[in-house]
């Protein structure tokens, strides 16, 4: 615990010490800001929710994830330092989760800085909060499956691009199998059971039912044993190739 | 009483073998120097001892402890200096040395002091708040240094801890060395052969992953004619 404490600590202090935390803050907030006005309607629907905002959020997690995740263990190959951090007397798990933790807790910095959207809708009307909370909540849980995702990826290489590359087209696979587009065309042949295999592994099921204030338990568990496994491969994959 | 007892260590890459069965014991109070052309294998030893890179065969016991199937408690009683000094390009010295100092359990005032001390042991003190990547080789080896020492460990490992340094900065590495040796086990590869007779007091020279001598530099300049180090060197390693 000690050590994912410290291991946790200069991750954190790394994304402020750098432009890449101002970066992903102001884009992330622009971005979160043209998706719920000028294509979510946000005003348009005459509604006092958060609906617009979140919708978009698996789209908008698609590419600024990946764009956050894949320096976590690529660039410690690349510069090194994962010789390092390795004869270090701490587990690979304590560095794995450490630097999953503040990847994961720097989402959930630049998600709170979403907060004058909720103010607004509360000044324009009377949404229904507990709505809006479980909204934010399956949006950090769906962030905390995209990077341990992410994670993975990136401990699997010393190249950062091929890592985002990689990482863009898992996540967007995640998200995809639950569009009904998607779906329609396995209704066509697959049986129902497929169908809903396929879908129940969507980003989209999950988070869309929480996005509407609905708290499922199979929702929490489906995001929560995502990133226990991807967590898991992050770590078996950088003790099979701890050195090349 | 500290040792580092490698037995049968083997490291295939691919169907290239790096390292072939090396076996030595180093006891507390040697300085071994470990010597071989580059390529040799050297590197690929210290990884293996330290932890970084599982062996294809054999182990490492640091004090007792094995390195695969106790590995945090070898890992306590090392100081690993890695090949080229790797460290966290964007945090300074100072922190990256309270961050290890951390990890390797100091905390308070104990850290702070004994990081103030490694400092200034290394000569890091003008650069102390200046971001790691912006300083010289010489400057980034010494903190690499500096992380090395930081615990006093029991053993130290040195992966060509002078390559790329001036003169001074070498004479002021191998004074630090030698005044460390007493009370640890120390190896340190290196290619200068200078060196082994600055500091150690035994080498060991590999080629082709494989020991072909050991003693104590005199021993081995024995071997020459000329009693010159490097033509024990050239006519081994050739
Ligand atoms: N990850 C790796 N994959 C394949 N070959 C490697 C790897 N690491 C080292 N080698 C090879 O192993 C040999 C020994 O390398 P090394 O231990 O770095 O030598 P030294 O430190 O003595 O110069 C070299 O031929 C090197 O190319
Ligand atoms: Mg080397």
């Amino acid at each position: 615990m000690d050590n994912i404490n410290i291991i946790f600590k200069r991750e954190l202090n790394g994304y402020f010490s750098t432009p890449i935390a101002y970066v992903f803050i102001v884009i992330f907030l622009l971005l979160s800001g043209v998706f719920t006005f000028h294509l979510g309607g946000f005003f348009g629907r005459g509604q006092a929710d958060l609906q617009a905002f979140f919708t978009f959020h698996p789209w908008l997690y698609l590419f600024l994830i990946p764009a956050l995740s894949m320096r976590l263990w690529a660039e410690e190959r690349k510069s090194g330092s994962i010789e390092l951090i390795l004869t270090l007397p701490i587990s690979i798990t304590d560095a794995v989760l450490g630097k999953f933790l503040a990847a994961w807790a720097f989402t959930g910095i630049a998600l709170a800085l979403t907060f004058p959207m909720w103010i607004t809708v509360n000044y324009l009307g009377s949404p229904d909060n507990m709505v809006i909370v479980a909204g934010y909540i399956g949006s950090l849980l769906m962030a905390g499956g995209f990077l341990a995702m992410g994670s993975s990826i990136s401990a699997l290489t010393k190249n950062q691009v091929i890592a985002f590359i990689i990482s863009v087209v898992v996540c967007l696979m995640f998200i995809l199998s639950g569009l009904p587009m998607v779906l329609d065309f396995f209704n066509g042949w697959a049986s129902q059971t497929i169908v809903d295999v396929i879908s129940s592994f969507s980003f989209l099921t999950h988070f869309n039912a929480m996005s509407k204030g609905v708290i499922d338990l199979r929702d929490l568990v489906y995001f929560i044993s995502l990133m226990a496994f991807w967590l898991f491969a992050n770590i078996v994959f950088i003790e099979m190739k701890k050195a090349d | 009483m500290n040792s580092v007892e490698i037995s049968h260590l083997r490291k295939d890459f691919g169907r290239f073998t790096a390292v072939a069965d090396l076996s030595f014991t180093v006891k507390q109070g040697e300085v071994l120097g470990f010597l071989g052309p580059n390529g040799a294998g050297k590197s690929t030893t210290m990884k293996m001892i330290t932890g970084f890179l599982t062996p294809t065969a054999g182990t490492a016991k640091i004090c007792g402890f094995d390195i695969l199937s106790q590995p945090i408690d070898a890992k306590k009683k090392i100081g690993y200096l890695p090949e080229g000094a790797p460290a966290y390009p964007d945090m300074n010295p100072e922190d990256f040395l309270n961050f290890i100092a951390e990890i390797r359990g100091l905390q308070g005032d104990i850290k702070r002091k004994r990081v103030r001390e490694v400092i200034e042991k290394v000569n890091l003190g003008n650069v102390a708040h200046q971001s790691i990547d912006t300083l010289s080789k010489g400057y980034k080896r010494r903190v690499g240094l500096a992380q090395a020492i930081l615990h006093d460990p029991d053993v130290l490992i040195l992966d060509e801890p002078t390559d790329g340094l001036d003169p001074n900065q070498k004479h002021e590495v191998r004074t630090l060395i030698k005044n460390m040796a007493k009370e640890k086990v120390i190896i340190l590869s290196t290619h200068i052969l200078e060196e082994v007779n600055a500091v150690c007091t035994r080498a060991i020279i590999i080629a082709n992953g494989k020991i072909v001598a050991d003693g104590t530099p005199e021993q081995l300049e024995a071997k020459s004619p000329q009693k010159r180090l490097d033509d024990v060197f050239r006519s081994m390693t050739m």
